[in-house]
Formats: C-alpha cells, structure tokens, sequence
C-alpha cells in the first residue's frame, strides 16, 4: 500500500509535491487501489490534493495570536456566571462557565473547587471492593466517620467509641487511632477494645473542649486536602470500569498511591500538575480544562487551536504566566505597551529609574507612536513591478 | 492635517530621570509670579501664562518659536524651588537607597564581592528579561544587615519612613533620665519600678570596678553632671543589666538626603538596577521644578468673559504661591518651626502636582469640592492619556448613525446616507483619462451629490469648493490636480459595530448612496456584527489611500469574512425569516405554477425556468426543492441529517430529498453554505447567500406568515389536561413533603436530606411544566407559525412555546427555589416554613393565561437575576478579552510556519500543532483531505471547464473578486 505498489513515474510526480508523508502514502495507496492510473493523471491527483492541502494551511505573516485571543473571548460574552454546577458526576460541585474561564488565564495557584479524576489500574478498576480500597486511601477519614464522641464532663475524658465495621471496611485498627490521637494532641490515650479514651493533663473544662475541636480535625487515614471522593461506573472504551471523582486535590500524592493509574489520573489544579508531570502535561491540561469549561456551555465548538496558542504562551517561559499584568503583559520588553495596559505610572516611573530604552517592536507601541504595526499586511513593503513581466502585474516581495 | 510635516520616524523611546540642569537649559523662562493674566487680560510677563511657553489664543505669535497656535507645541518653563522636595514616585526607592548605602560615605553596605555577585546576577536577570525589582530587593536587604559601613567604618542607624514623604533616621541614643535609671539600679530596684523581684544593690565603688571607669567619674555621671560616653554606657548598661537608650527620631530633611545621594558612587548605583548615566539618585530630590507649557494646560474662556484655568495650573499657582512664602520667610530669619512647616506644605502641593490620589494625603481639591486631577491622574485609566488618548485615536473621515435593514442590498453592500457621502469624501487624482468625470465632481459643487468638497491644486494650494466657484473652478481643473469628491455607489468603507468583539465586527462594504439618514444593511451581515434594527448605531470610516482601500477591498469585505475563524464554518448565512421561508418552501415540497415559481425566482439571476416538475391537470408545476435548487451550483454533492431529523440530499446540484432550513443554509454552520464557501469559494458563496435571501423572502410572502395570541392558545379540553397534569405535579411534591417532615426521606449520596428535597421538588415540577409542555404541542399543528419557527430554527424554542401556551414553570434565582424574601417565607402570603410548589416559585400558568400577582412577583425575581447576570458577566469577559488581546496580540506566523511574537521568541513552531488554518477547516470536523473523491474527480474528468479544473488542479487562482459589479462577468462563466 506504499510506494513500492505504484511506478517510478508516480512516485516521481507525487514526491514532487510538497504533502506531508502521511498525505503522500494516502495518495499511493489511492492509486495504487485503481487500475490503470496514468502517470500523468497520477499527477494531476497529487496536484489537486497539494491544492487543497497548501488551501487549508496559515498564511504567513497571519495574526494568530489576536484572533485566537477574539475566539476566546468572544464567546466569553454568552457564558453564564452561574458559579456552581455539576461536570458529569451530580455529586461534586466544580465551578464553571466565566468564572473558569477566569480563573484558568489568571493561572490562580489552586482554584476555586478543586478537583481531581482519578482512574485506576485495571485489576482495582473492575472490582468495586478494591476500588474502595483506594477510595480510603485517597479519602481523608475524620474522626467522625470511625465513631462516635462523647465528652464526659465528670471525669474529663473523651470517649470515643468506634465502630467497628467501619474500621474494618476502612482497615484501621483502633490501637493505630489511639496512636494518631496521641502524637496528633500530645495527650495520653487509654484503649480498651473499640473504646478509646483520653483527657486533659490537668482537669480543665476548656482543654478538654479545645481537645475536641482539635481531635475533629485529625486526619486518620486518607489525604488531607481531598474530603470527598465518589465512586463511578462509567463505560469507557475500555470496557465498564470504576473511576473516582474527588472533591480536594493532592495529585502529586494520589498518584504514588498503589491501585491508582497515574497516566489517566488527573487534577483540575494546571499548578500540581506542573509541579508532578511538568509543563509539557500543564499545557496539555490547560488545554483540556479550557476546552472542557467551553463545551459545558455549549460552546464546544471552538476550534482547539486557539486554546493551544494560549496554552502555548502561558507555557512559554518554562512556568506557568497567568495572563494579565502579573503574567505575560507585565513582563513584556516594552515600558509603553506596559504602561498602556495596566499600572501606567508606575511602570513609566520605574522605566526612568533603569533607563530602559523602548525599541519599538510591538504592537501598542507602534500604535502609541503612530507608526504602522509589524504585523500582517505591516510585515511587508510593497514594491511596484520591475519591467520583467510584460502584463505589468505589480510584484509583491517583502 | 498640515502639509509637510516632518518625515522623521521615531526608532526607540530612551526613559530616565532628568537632570535640574538640563530643566534650567530647555526652560523657556523662569516662572516667579502666581499670577497668569494681568487686568486687561495679557498674560503676566514670567507669570504661568507667559507668551514664551507657547501660545493657544489663535492668532498670537509665540514668543519662543514665532509659530501660530496649532504650530507651536509649546515650551517649558520653570520654578526654581525654595528648598528640595522629593518626587512622589520615587518615596519607595528613596527608602531603599537611604537603607541600603552609608549615612557617612553614601557608598552601597556590600562588600566588593557582595557587590559583585548582586551585579553578575542582574545582569543575569536582564538577560533573561526577569523582574529586575527582585535581585536589587535582595541587594538591599542584604545591606540593611550591615552594622556598619564595610568602608568607612560608620554605624548605621534604621530608617523610617513615614508616608508619604517623611524620612526618619532611628537613633539609640542616652536617656535624659539615665542619672535616675543608673541610681534606682544601684539602689537594687528593678528598672521597671515593679518591687517585686529585688536584686543585689551596687555601690559606686563596685561598678567602677565591673565597668572600669573611674568612680569620680562614675559619681558624676549619677549626679547627672556627665553623660556618659557610648563606651561607658554600654559597659553601665552591662553591669547593671539596664537599657539606657531610647529612640531618637532624626528627621532628614530632602536637603540632606539629596547631600547623601549625591556622594553615592556610579558603580553602587548600578547595582541597585539603576542606569546612572541616565538618572542619578539624587535628581529624585527636586530642586527645580519643569512647568508645563501653556498648550499642556490650556485655559478656557466661559460665555461670560471669565476665564477658567486648568487644574494643571491652579496647583501650580499654590506652589509659586508657598514658594515665595518660603523664600520671604527664610530670608526674614523666621523660626525653623515655621521654615519646616512651609516646607512640608510646598512638598505637599508639589505632590499632589505629580499625584493626587496618594494614600494617606488628602487630595488637593478645586473650589467646588472635586479633586483637582493632576499629572498622575491624566495618564492613568481608560480615559487617560495612555487608553484613551494614545492607543485609541479620533480620526476624521468617519460617520455614525442609526442602521435599519435592506433586504434588496447585496451583503457586501451598504446603504449610505446622501448626507454622510456628501461629507466623506475621496481623494482622486486627476488625469488625462478621468478630467472630464473630475470636473463634472468639481461642477456639482459640495451641495450636489456626486460633487466635490476641495480641489489641490499642483502647486499644493488647497481650494474649498462652493457652490459659487465650483461651476468656475471646474473648468481649471486638469491632470495633476487633486479633487476631493464625494462617495459614489462602488467605493470601499469600512464598516464596525462595537463591542469589537471579533475580526468580523470590522468589515469593509461598498457603498450605495440611498436617500434617508440611516445606514442600510442586509440583514444577512447581522449576526457577525451582533446588530439588531432597534436602534443601533454603527460607524463608518471612509478610507484615504489607496493602499488602505485595497487592503479593504481583498481581506476585509464582508464575503471574505463569511468563515469565522473561531470554529472554521460561515457565520453569514441566512437568518430568521429567511429560515422559515425556506423551511416553507422545501418541507412539504409545495408545488408552483408557472407565474409563481417566476414570481420566486424573480430577486435572483435565474431568469429562466428549469424542466418543469411534473405536470397536474395538464399544467405544469415546479416544486420547492426544484426551485431552490436553481441557486445551488450545479456540480454540488452533499448529504447529511438536516435540521429537521430526515436526510437532506443534493446530487448534481439538485435538492432531492430533506427540508432547507437552519442547518442547512442558516448563519453559525449552515451545511449547504459552508460547503459552497469552502469548495466553490467565497464569491460563489455570496451569490448564493444572497439568492437564498431572496428567495426565501419571496416564499415567505406567497405563502404568508404572521403570529398571533391565537397561535398560542389551546382549546379546552387541553387546558384541562395541563391543569390535571400541575394538580398531580403538586400532589407529588405534597408526598415529597410528608416524607420528609416524617423524616422518611433518604438523602442522595452527598447531599443532606434538605437538598434532597429540593431537587426532588425541582424534578417534579420541571416533568410536570415538560408535560404541559408536551400536551400544549399535541394540540399544536405543524404549520402552526411557532412551530414553524421552531422547527426550522428560525427563531424561538419549543420550550419558549411550551411556556406560552402550557405553563411557565419553575422561577428560580441561584440554580434555586425562590427561597428569599421574609423570615422562613418567600412572601407574606404564605405560612412559615411552607414548602409547597406555590411558596417557592413556581408559575402554573402560561404566559398567554396571564401570571398571577404572586407568581408575577417571581417571575420578577428570576427576571431580574438574568438581567444583573448579563451585567456582571459583559464587564467580566470584557476583562478577559482585554487581558487575552493584550497577551496574545504580538503573535504572528512566519514564512517558515512558526509562530512567533515581535521580539522573535518562537511560541509555536507549527500554529496549532499541524499548521492548519482554522478558518478553513472546522472544528468540529476532522477536515482531513477526501483523496479519495479527488481522484474519483480527476479520474472522471468531472469539471464544467477547463477553467474550473485548472483551479481544481492549483494551476490557476481562482479570479480576485474585487467589487460587486464585476458580477456579471463572474456568474456568467460560472453555470
């Protein structure tokens, strides 16, 4: 089906062209299943394909980036401002629409619900007894989870009476919760069987309160940041399997966690996900989180690419800029393309201080100066036609 | 606009602080009096308004220049200040340098290598294009750690400073008291006067032992005679465990630290990130101060005769007023009391001059209470010089009024007002070949319409055209001059609605001078520019050269826009009525007599029928599909599912099966347009965009189409199957009710049991609003005007039907039950805590039935949410979009296919990863190449000319389109 099927000829005429390999080996194979295809129709195949190729590429000197800021934004106008809504799972708040939107340009360090999708390896995903073996692996287990407190106010104890089916599903045993409670409160704990107990060095009404409050907040078992995780069936191309949802984020620690796929397994926060896997998977997930907040307002239809060119300056330097005047705007070269955007005067006043010298390259500045922009139909010069062509067609070069 | 205006071009902007000298060199006079005009009204001779700093009354001369005004930019002036004051902006690097450098010496608290690390490391930075502000941040701190000055030795005291302008020098010095604090020590008493801890009392004779001072001198210093040395203090404080300072607050006064910075070395400043060839520390502290020209700060003179100033100068005259006062003062040998406190107020007022919104300071105010808006305040903001005046500009040559639809206009077209065409005038330069149509312009005069408002003569002589000389100098004019003419039908304008928000909102169109005052467009163009006919307004910028009208002409008009470029299909395409006419016309596959089907067609180019349909009764008859497909190009091949749920097929150009409505011809992804744009082009695709218009509104207004109450009305028998439907709706939420007060209810996973109910609630009545949604429909025929609309995807919803006729349904404000209002009650109607359907919210009945009052109020309430919603989110993604353009603009592709910004970082190295435009390729398709059906076109000679398989093959660009009229030709050669 490559090129060892057809004659020189046609591979000569269709190398000639200048498709991409893949189109090539397509046009190949396309001749090559006809009988009879002359040389020359060969070339005119591969001409018109190469026409409609070199039809659909950028042109040069194209202004990329404004229209893809405009295809952002645009659609921005009919988002809603509707924080809460659900994505996919009903049980987990994510916020969407504009305020997602914002929020990912702004490259906020966490975002306003974090999130976290977390696939499992394939002997965990089938089976829902151990996927809930992850589930408490990941999800942070309070104290009131495992059982019941009560205060005794006579004896200044704490009691806590733990329920022992739940210990088991979330395999912990009591003697490892009277060991957190008493490196977590510093306090001395008795435990009989299911019975933990433990109070205030000195009989103090206050502490032994202030020791509730703080014995609530302990983390037994789990993730601290994650404190919800939903179990799914979800039908994948895979086949049926369990995927869990989680309301918290921490994905540089649920990916060591056994069971856990960590080449599906993804956060809604780009910072961690920078932090874990880098800043090539940070632009692939702020791609992804754009995309998916855009379709969930039913505007899906924004070509990707312009989602890419924002990733892509975002990323540019190696870390992640938010795009404003902590970002990307405020560390461009020029003092007056700086000052027109936002903070004018302190960025003039600083410019004064370092003798920075404006070159003149961008756009606003050009435009603040009242020269032509180097941009598009700006990037080139025009010259008249030299005498060569006898129909006195002008002659564009740049 | 005046001739020959320099042809310099600016390269670079060099930035830095300038030197008093160079303000005394370029000042065109010192300024010594408050006063501006003198009582005839002439300006005060080295007053603020002297004639030397440029003149705004026309007429006069400037004395400086000898320019007019309009000419002379003017020139500054100067005040030479009483006393130094420091400049505003730099309060906080001010700070920094009195921190960071020697109070004795002035040079920078770094050892040389400290030095030199900082320096290699911002130079780094620079490099890098990082934030400067850090590495020189970290130098400082890295000084203040230093006791003492590593060169000279001295002891260096903390700074304070005081905003705004106040610079304190922290000092440890001897208590006044220390004669008292030593004794009471002595006396084995706490230093504190608490009795409690008592320590062992000390003669004289044992601390002269434990501090090695003389005791004579010891007994002195007890008696307070002689302050003991810092040598001694400390030996005194160590013995006897006591602190013996307290803070002195130095103040410095501008004098003095201008004295300091003036010592620090050029090679410490530029550690700090400061360039010292440009700005030397010390020039932050003002001696002199620029006065602005009078062209900066011009006055106004009201209807009666009164002048009003600019804020610019009221400031300044309150500082030449303090300055004198200061000199008088001074000079006089007034207390320092008094000096200090006149010095404090010129550094006020020269303050609020650079800055009148500093925190901490109250604003220098006008006599009317408003806040005087100085330098600070004319650059910031939208409106200020930078956003407002500098990067968006007013220009000459634009119009702007109300627009209204013209249905027989081409979409490239737009209708102009006589008057706006009378006034937007184009240059033409007259030659041989076009004397005759030039002073034909020039006859018309500027009151006629094709006339012409200026001639240039060769010699650059301007000439205005009355209608006095225009018969007189028609004839004189000849090849070489130059005649401002009046628009005609054919010449390119650009045409912008704002908001701005895409490339589409900017388009070029050719003109048709109409009668009337307002701009016309086809209404086709509404949806790119987002406009509607209830009163908006456009612009239009008439273009002046010919390069620009070119540019206008090939990238910018209106059929080379037709694809967006945000999701790569046509956002031109039919709309609303067009829809529904087309929907008429192909749903059911009418059938039309000879006279009617012309009567369609007769808006089009199509002058000739097709083979008639089929014949009835011995008449022919052509059908919808038929006729429509008369605008189709005649080699078009498609099949998808239309609008409607059936297939629609085109074979060779012919409608063979499906309905024409939304998705097929209709703007935001109309298949059939979308194909005809990309494969035949975009002069194809306006020809049919256009005849589809046309047709349509034909077949709308033979079939006839109105709505009314009527159309939303249901009989009966259904009104009472709706109300059936709400009664049990209610009677399941009264369940849903009890339960829960029962507390039988069992919570969602996740959610506490009063969420439960609520979705609960909100499921049940958003089924029973679907169900009388569904009974309204049923009663409902399918050439029900509503309907129609709905199903072609002209205008309206099912839902929007359903709440006319059925029943508007559930109010909600936050995704919720109307829960607000009173205490546990939405409105005093209701008892506390009542959870039924009515208490909440929900509207049973249909808009046409009519609200009752309480559901009006909700129906309020959700109203209004909507409402405050689209104000909040126009301004927020306005933002957005601001901060998107800013970062993003300076991208651009290259020839060799990366994309890059200005400066030539590469940010992509193919544009979207595959170099693929999005304009021309959809997203929501693959838009992979069909190699397959090419070669089935090759091989099967499939073209309709020669012509056409030249283009196919990419032998020959398809002709340019440059206007309208070329048409005729066009379509010609083209079926």
């Amino acid at each position: 089906m490559t090129r060892s099927d057809v004659s020189e000829d046609i591979e000569a005429v269709v190398e000639d062209t200048d498709l991409p390999r893949r189109l090539k080996d397509e046009v190949y194979s396309t001749v090559a299943g006809r009988d009879g295809v002359t040389a020359e129709q060969a070339d005119q195949i591969a001409r018109a394909v190469e026409n409609e190729y070199l039809d659909t590429r950028v042109d040069p000197l194209d202004p990329v980036g404004t229209v893809s800021a405009q295809s952002i934004g645009e659609p921005g106008t009919q988002m809603t401002m509707n924080t809460f809504h659900y994505a996919g799972v009903a049980e987990i708040d994510v916020t969407q629409g504009l305020p997602r939107l914002i929020e990912l340009v702004d490259a906020r360090k966490t975002p306003d619900t974090p999130m976290m999708t977390v696939h499992l390896e394939e002997e965990y995903a089938t089976d829902r007894e151990r996927a809930h073996e992850v589930v408490w692996q990941i999800e942070a287990t309070k104290i009131l989870a495992l059982g019941d407190i009560s205060t005794n106010v006579a004896d200044m104890v704490v009691s806590i009476d733990l329920n022992e089916d739940t210990l088991e599903e979330r395999m912990i045993t009591p003697d490892e919760i009277a060991e957190i409670i008493e490196d977590e409160l510093g306090v001395k704990t008795n435990q009989q069987g299911a019975l933990v107990e433990f109070g205030p060095e000195q009989p103090s009404y206050r502490e032994l309160l202030q020791l509730v409050e703080q014995l609530r907040d302990i983390v037994f078992k789990g993730i601290e940041d994650v404190t919800r995780v939903v179990i799914r069936k979800e039908q994948l191309d895979e086949g049926e399997e369990f995927v869990l949802y989680t309301e918290g984020s921490a994905f540089g620690d649920v990916i060591e966690i056994e069971g856990v796929d960590a080449s599906r397994t993804t956060s809604n926060n780009i910072h961690e996900i920078n932090k874990n896997l880098g800043i090539e998977a940070a632009r692939e997930s702020i791609i992804e989180e754009t995309m998916n907040t855009l379709e969930e307002q039913g505007l899906g239809d924004v070509n990707i690419r312009h989602l890419m060119l924002v990733a892509d300056i975002m990323t540019n330097q190696g870390t992640i800029e938010s795009i404003g005047r902590h970002g990307i705007s405020g560390s461009k070269d020029s003092v007056l393309a700086r000052a027109a955007f936002e903070v004018t005067v302190n960025h003039l006043l600083d410019a004064a201080i370092h003798g920075e010298v404006d070159d003149l390259n961008g756009v606003t500045e050009n435009v603040i100066v009242g020269k032509p922009i180097k941009l598009g139909t700006g990037d080139v010069d025009l010259r008249m036609g030299s005498s060569s062509g006898g129909d006195a067609e002008p002659e564009a070069s740049d | 606009m005046s001739t020959g205006q320099s042809p310099k071009e600016i390269g670079e902007i060099s930035f830095g602080l300038m030197d008093p000298e160079e303000y005394r060199e370029m000042s065109a006079t010192k300024i010594i009096t408050a006063d501006t005009y003198d009582d005839d009204g002439f300006p005060i001779d080295m007053g603020l308004m002297d004639p030397r700093l440029g003149v705004i009354d026309p007429g006069l001369e400037c004395k400086t220049c000898g320019k007019h005004s309009g000419s002379c930019n003017g020139h500054f002036g100067h005040i030479e200040l009483a006393a130094p004051v420091i400049h505003v902006g730099f309060t906080k690097l001010i700070r920094r340098l009195l921190r960071g450098t020697c109070r004795n010496c002035s040079r920078l608290l770094l050892t040389e290598d400290e030095r030199e690390k900082y320096r290699t490391k911002l130079d780094r930075t620079r490099e890098l294009g990082n934030d400067v502000n850090d590495v020189t941040k970290a130098a400082i701190r890295e000084a203040r750690k230093k006791d003492r000055c590593p060169y000279c030795g001295e002891v260096q005291y903390d700074i304070n400073h005081e905003k705004p302008t106040t610079y304190y020098e922290v000092q440890q010095v001897l208590t006044s008291e220390y004669s008292e604090q030593i004794a009471a020590a002595m006396q084995g008493k706490s230093p504190d006067g608490d009795d409690e801890e008592g320590r062992e009392p000390m003669a004289p004779q044992e601390l002269a032992e434990a501090t090695d001072i003389d005791l004579s001198r010891i007994n002195d210093i007890m008696s307070g005679e002689f302050r003991p040395r810092e040598s001694d203090r400390k030996a005194i404080e160590k013995a006897l465990d006591l602190d013996l300072t307290e803070e002195d607050m130095n103040k410095l006064m501008p004098s003095d630290i201008r004295d300091w910075f003036e010592d620090i070395p050029d090679e410490d400043v530029g550690v700090l990130g400061i360039n010292p060839e440009r700005s030397r520390p010390e020039w932050m502290i003002l001696t002199v101060l620029p006065v602005p020209p009078v062209t900066a700060r011009p006055s106004i003179t009201l209807d009666n005769g009164q002048r009003s100033e600019d804020d610019l100068t009221h400031k300044l005259v309150d500082i030449i007023r303090i300055n004198q006062r200061f000199m008088e003062n001074r000079e006089a040998g007034a207390p320092q009391l008094i000096i200090e406190d006149l010095w404090e107020l010129l550094q006020y007022h020269v303050t609020t001059f650079m800055d009148n919104e500093i925190s901490g300071t109250p604003p220098a105010r006008h006599r009317s209470g408003r806040p005087l808006k100085t330098l600070s305040q004319r650059l910031k903001g939208k409106e200020g010089r930078f956003r407002g005046s500098l990067s968006g500009k007013r220009v000459n040559f634009s119009a702007r009024t109300v627009i209204s639809p013209d249905p027989t206009l081409s979409l490239n077209e737009v209708g102009v007002p006589e008057r706006v065409a009378r006034e937007m005038t184009q240059t033409m330069n007259v030659t041989e070949r076009n004397t005759d149509e030039a002073r034909r312009y020039v006859a018309n005069g500027p009151g006629g319409h094709p006339g012409a408002n200026y001639v240039k003569r060769p010699d650059g002589r301007r000439l205005k055209v009355t209608e006095k000389n225009c018969e007189e100098l028609a004839t004189k004019v000849e090849a070489g001059w130059e005649v401002n003419r009046h628009m005609v039908d054919g010449d390119i304008i650009i045409f912008n609605r704002q908001p701005s928000l895409h490339r589409m909102s900017i388009m070029a169109h050719e003109v048709v001078v109409m009668p009337y005052k307002t701009f016309r467009l086809n209404t086709t163009v509404c949806p790119p520019y987002n406009a509607d006919f209830d009163g908006d307004e456009m612009n239009m910028h008439a273009l002046q050269n010919e390069e620009a009208r070119a540019e206008a002409r090939v990238l910018m008009r209106v059929q080379e826009q037709i694809l967006s470029p945000r999701f790569g299909e046509n956002i031109i395409g039919a709309i609303q009525d067009h829809i529904s006419g087309t929907y008429l016309l192909t749903h059911e596959n009418p059938r039309f007599n000879e006279t009617q089907a012309l009567d369609l067609l007769r808006a089009t180019r199509i002058d000739e029928l097709p083979e008639p349909s089929g014949e009835e009764e011995g008449e022919p008859y052509w059908t919808g599909r038929d006729i429509f497909s008369e605008l189709l190009p005649d080699d078009l091949d498609l099949e998808f599912t239309g609008t409607v749920g059936d297939d629609v097929i085109i074979e060779d150009g012919q409608l063979v099966e499906g309905t024409v409505a939304e998705d097929e011809v209709g703007g935001f992804g109309g298949e059939v347009v979308d194909t005809i744009t990309k494969v035949y082009g975009n002069t194809r695709s306006r020809i049919f965009i256009n005849e589809v218009a046309a047709l349509a509104m034909r077949s709308i207004m033979h079939f006839g189409f109105s709505i009314g109450i009527d159309d939303e009305t249901v009989p009966k028998e259904a009104q009472d199957r709706i109300d059936d439907a709400i009664d049990n709706a209610y009677d399941r939420v009264e369940e849903l009710i009890d339960t829960y007060q029962s507390g039988d209810l069992e919570s969602l996973p996740g959610r506490t049991v009063d969420e439960t109910l609520e979705m609960k609630i909100m499921q049940t009545l958003g089924k029973a609003r679907d169900s009388a949604g569904d009974i309204a429909e049923d009663h409902f025929d399918d050439d029900n005007p509503a309907v129609v609309m709905a199903d072609s995807g002209a205008r309206g919803s099912m839902l929007n039907l359903t709440q006319m006729a059925g029943c508007v349904g559930q109010q909600a404000v936050r995704g919720e039950r109307i829960n607000r209002g009173y205490e546990d009650r939405t409105l005093s109607h209701y008892k506390p805590n009542d959870l039924s359907a009515e208490a909440h919210g929900f509207v049973e009945h249909s808009y046409t039935g009519g609200l009752d009052p309480r559901e009006f109020f909700f129906h309020a309430m959700g109203g209004r949410e909507g409402l405050v919603d689209t104000a909040v989110r126009t301004s927020k993604s306005g933002y957005l979009q601001r901060r998107l353009i800013n970062a993003l603009s300076e991208l651009e592709t290259q020839y060799d296919g990366t994309v890059r910004d200005t400066s030539d970082t590469v940010v992509q190295f193919e544009f979207g990863e595959d170099g693929t435009s999005p304009v021309k390729v959809s997203s929501s398709e693959d838009g992979d190449i069909d190699v397959e059906h090419i070669a089935d076109r090759v091989l099967d000679e499939e073209f309709g000319s020669d012509e056409r398989k030249q283009e196919f093959l990419g032998k020959k660009r398809p002709p340019t389109n440059l206007s309208e009229h070329v048409d005729a030709r066009q379509v010609r050669g083209d079926d």
